[in-house]
């Protein structure tokens, strides 16, 4: 075991990969708690293939895709969070205009630039290969600002994420708090985009919150275990698709699939243990 | 001094108005219940007093140090929290938050008013129970521990009884009015529930979309519109339609 994990970090691209994978399964898994509990999980995904729109525009522009992803989607982030908000509009017929139109524009420019190649298989399901040394800079520092504002906003974010009516009744900034949030996912999401492929990177923020769900009782222990679930799935993931040579982010799913359904299969039978 | 005053005021729901014309004052140790039927403007007047709205005319004044996030507020509950994993402890803790500013962390006050107001409500045993296992009328306990919690003065209770058994909806209003006359905390209550608001109530505010009566509960049972609305629910209830009458004898 040990000899696989050395053969597998003498590749400089796999040590990068699996920093900035690291990171960004750590981010998510804590967003991800809030984002399911406040009903806003479709916001993941809707963030994830303007994502893919933006790097495909990015690619054509010959830009570095992180600088022109990270303000398209934290703008879309804030625009469906505004959707969900509002009532009026309902939120999740909004959110499927928005990412639809999105990966059609990336598919259109994709194939009036390079083509249909492996490129757009790649951002679609993404690739191990993707990162920079530039861009494990750039996740690194984000990575640790998204860690640092939520531990410093933790209690704010777990009472705007269980009674929001509450919590503005007692002068917390809900709206700020909202905003915060969709900001970090937008970052995370792109960060680990390109890694675990457009289609597949809103399954990081949504399956270690649901995972622990099954069994924490607490707020705080649903937070941690997500964390500690989310990245050991990515690791493990990661370990298997370099054994098996298995696409990295469809291996980190299959992973996360997996811990759901033993912690699933452990909380009824806890539950039965007590009846 | 009273603690809270509305002159002519108006509030608006998206532009239109929703209630007009209240004029009433609330004292120290009052029990108001507000009364009326759905969509009466109960709930743009609850936001009205919280300060989340601003009136469209006229004024609300507030006395003797309350300021709207100084008062316990126990909203409705949103269907997002009914499988929402957090202990009872975290929900009662959150409370204090409006009292906390920008700073990230709770204080060692913090916890001990937590405490106290676990203590106070008799629900020590529920402190580690997670809070979408709890029973309705548990989890409306532990709802108004945290509105304890970030209120000193001022109770502002939204509905605290709906859904619950008859059973349960009495022990609940029992709470409250020993709560209210122990530490005469000022209690504000929405209700539909009319035969139980002119029981325990002190005051009532009658809206339809504008004030229609405010006064001492015995004169609301005296006058004709009171009269009229307590006849109508006990038609109502005696026809099997009443919308929120659980728990009225």
């Amino acid at each position: 075991m040990i000899d696989i994990l050395l053969e597998m970090f003498s590749y400089t691209f796999l040590v990068r990969a699996v920093i900035v994978g690291l990171l960004v399964s750590l981010c998510a898994a804590l967003l991800g708690v809030s984002l399911v509990l406040k009903r806003y999980s479709m916001i993941g995904d809707g963030l994830s293939h303007v994502g893919f729109g933006t790097l495909a525009v990015a690619t054509a522009m010959n830009a570095s895709p992180l600088t022109v992803s990270i303000p398209v989607v934290v703008m879309a982030a804030f625009m469906l969070l505004r959707i969900s908000e509002n009532s009026k509009i309902k939120g999740d017929a909004a959110i499927a205009l928005i990412s639809t139109s999105s990966l059609a524009i990336g598919v259109v420019v994709i194939s009036i630039t390079t083509g249909m190649n492996t490129d757009v298989c790649n951002y679609m399901f993404g690739s191990i290969l993707a990162m920079s040394k530039s861009d494990v800079i750039l996740s690194i520092v984000l990575a640790i600002v998204v860690l640092i504002l939520f531990v410093i906003f933790y209690n704010k974010i777990f009472a705007v994420t269980f009674d929001e009516t509450f919590a503005q009744a007692t002068g917390v900034k809900t709206g700020l708090y909202n905003m915060l949030i969709a900001f970090l996912t937008a970052i995370t999401i792109v960060l680990g985009m390109r890694m675990m492929g457009a289609l597949l990177i809103s399954s990081l923020i949504i399956f270690p919150a649901l995972t622990s769900m099954r069994v924490c009782k607490k707020f705080k222990s649903v937070t941690i275990c997500s964390a500690c679930v989310s990245v050991l799935c990515f690791f493990s993931g990661v370990v298997i698709s370099y054994l098996q040579a298995t696409p990295t982010g469809a291996s980190v799913v299959i992973v996360n699939i997996i811990a759901f359904l033993l912690f699933w299969t452990a909380n009824s039978i806890i539950r039965r243990g007590y009846a | 001094m009273a603690l809270i005053t509305c002159q002519n005021a108006a509030f608006a729901y998206e532009g239109n108005t929703a209630v007009s014309n209240l004029n009433f004052a609330v004292h120290r140790g009052d029990y108001l219940c507000i009364v009326g039927e759905n969509g009466s403007g109960k709930s743009t007047l609850i936001k009205g007093l919280l300060g989340l709205k601003v009136p469209q005319s006229g004024s609300v004044w507030m006395g003797d140090g309350l300021q709207p996030n100084k008062i316990g507020y126990l909203p409705q509950q949103t269907a997002a929290q009914k499988d929402f994993p957090a202990s009872a402890y975290e929900v009662i803790l959150s409370g204090r938050l409006g009292t906390r500013g920008i700073l990230p962390f709770y204080s060692r006050v913090d916890k001990k008013i937590a405490e106290k107001n676990i203590k106070r409500l008799d629900i020590g045993n529920l402190r580690g129970r997670c809070y979408r296992e709890l029973s309705g009328g548990q989890q409306q306990r532990v709802l108004l521990a945290r509105a304890l919690c970030a209120a000193e003065k001022m109770l502002l209770l939204d509905e605290p009884v709906a859904g619950l058994d008859p059973v349960v909806t009495r022990e609940l209003y029992r709470l409250i009015e020993k709560i209210n006359h122990e530490t005469n905390i000022t209690v504000i209550m929405v209700s539909h529930d009319i035969h139980s608001a002119v029981k325990y109530a002190s005051h009532i505010l009658h809206l339809q979309n504008t004030q229609v009566f405010f006064g001492k509960t015995k004169d609301y049972v005296q006058s004709e519109v009171g009269n009229r609305f307590l006849g109508i629910t006990r038609r109502q209830e005696s026809g099997g339609e009443a919308g929120g009458g659980e728990g009225s004898d």
